[in-house]
């Protein structure tokens, strides 16, 4: 994955762009599933390596192929970024060390999830159960804002696209 | 959109059935084993735009009209207020599913299956209506260029 | 070395984060920048998923074979989260097709020549 984003970071060619974050997401869908998360892999993969890829190939077919090379050396942006990993880097120090079971994210919640999701809801896959009934109120608010893009997409598209010359807005208006 | 492509059409009619169907197991087994809402609603919306990509918006335009697409993006946010709003009705808290069914566990699994189909509805509804709206524009462009060179090479 | 692999998964998180950032912040074409954006925020998905996962467990699906289950709560978020992630770029990439056809380019620095033109 860290060799494919340089890839990106490194390429031209926008439709090697595209092409590279379809991988990416790919990538990213299996190792989502080595860290046992076998839902959220599976909406990664749809949506990331497919939606996403549709999408941004659709775009492409309408602006051109190609990015304009940077006209000033990107110095004072890969300071901040190399700033900002160090910091990180340095808060990540204290975060629990990876697979234990000790750590306080497995301390409150999770235990009471797990123990209770299926005798109180009836359905073996907590995911499902914890998305639907415990945080419902969540995934209301989830499927709103995909409506809501849904509805901005529509209108910020819906308008024909203006042109210049008479016959072909005639044909617009008349089709 | 496309010329020679006789082995993609073949496929594509034979895959297109085995998605939709993978898509509806993932929904209504999104109980039992990994899947849900979003994951069948993403692949019922791609079975759509591969059909699409394959043999042109209008074609998929025809399977699906716009005008359900249209209606059903607000339908399924309205099946998942509804759910909560009848817990609301029938004495408990909203978005609570325990007074849907004769016993408070039954009522949960009524409403997760409920709730996920709206998932499901606003989702696929909502992917395939945005590859609507690219594609028109794509569709357009296309057919001014080609407009544009005709009247270039016939004028 | 035993803080190298207890450690590893954030550092590539961390990687990744500052990645897409770069991305963003320095590069002028507005899809690529869209497409740095998505790696950003999967990279967000990584830190979270990852401190939830347990050496040893399985995926958090209840069956008597098992005893062990990953912490399924940031699935959860996450879920959202990627379903969110995708309607930003699907309106991103609107905007870019309405900036297009409006200047005529999807590049920073020409916008900004335009702009400072008019």
């Amino acid at each position: 994955m860290v060799v494919t984003v340089i890839g990106i970071i490194r390429a031209h060619n926008l439709f090697a762009v595209v092409m590279l974050g379809g991988v990416y997401s790919f990538l990213m869908a299996t190792v989502l599933v080595i860290l046992d998360a076998v839902d959220v892999s599976m909406t990664e993969a749809a949506v990331g390596a497919g939606i996403s890829s549709v999408l941004l190939l659709a775009v492409l077919h309408l602006v051109r192929m190609r990015e304009a090379p940077l006209r000033h050396t990107p110095v004072i942006p890969m300071i901040v970024c190399l700033l900002t990993g160090g910091a990180l880097v340095y808060g990540t120090v204290d975060l629990p060390p990876f697979g234990e079971a000790g750590g306080p994210q497995n301390q409150h919640v999770a235990p009471y999830y797990i123990e209770n999701a299926e005798h109180e809801t009836h359905s073996p896959n907590i995911v499902t159960a914890v998305l639907a009934s415990y945080r419902g109120y969540d995934t209301l608010g989830e499927v709103t804002v995909i409506f809501t893009a849904g509805i901005g997409v529509l209108v910020l598209l819906a308008a024909r696209r203006r042109r210049e010359d008479d016959e072909d807005e005639q044909k617009g208006g008349a089709a | 959109m496309m010329r020679d492509t006789i082995i993609l059409r073949v496929v594509v009619k034979l895959l297109l059935p085995a998605i939709l169907i993978f898509a509806l197991y993932v929904q209504f087994h999104g109980d039992y084993g990994p899947g849900g809402g979003f994951q069948a609603g993403v692949a019922a919306a791609a079975a759509i735009i591969l059909y699409g990509m394959i043999f042109g918006i209008p074609a998929a335009k025809q399977v699906v009209p716009p005008s359900v697409v249209f209606v059903m993006i607000p339908l399924g946010v309205l099946i998942y207020a509804g759910t909560g709003v009848a817990g609301l009705l029938l004495g408990d808290n909203f978005l609570d599913y325990s007074p849907l069914g004769s016993k408070p566990v039954y009522g949960q699994h009524l409403g997760i299956l409920i709730v996920e189909f709206g998932v499901l509805v606003t989702v696929s509804s909502t992917m395939l209506a945005i590859f609507y709206a690219f594609g028109g524009r794509a569709d357009e462009a296309d057919a001014a260029e080609e407009a544009r060179k005709d009247g270039e090479g016939g004028s | 070395m035993s803080t190298i692999l207890a450690d590893l998964n954030y550092w590539v998180t961390v990687f990744l984060l500052v990645g897409g950032l770069y991305i963003v912040v320095a590069h002028g074409n507005m899809i690529k920048k869209l497409v740095g954006l998505s790696i950003f925020q999967t990279s967000v998905y990584l830190l979270f998923i990852s401190p939830g996962k347990i050496l040893g467990g399985t995926a958090p699906i209840l069956d008597d074979k098992y005893t062990l289950y990953s912490n399924p709560l940031p699935h959860v978020l996450i879920l959202t989260a990627i379903v969110v992630g995708v309607a930003t770029i699907a309106l991103g990439l609107a905007l870019v097709v309405r900036i297009h056809e409006s200047y005529g380019t999807i590049e920073d620095d020409d916008l900004t020549d335009l702009e400072s033109d008019t």
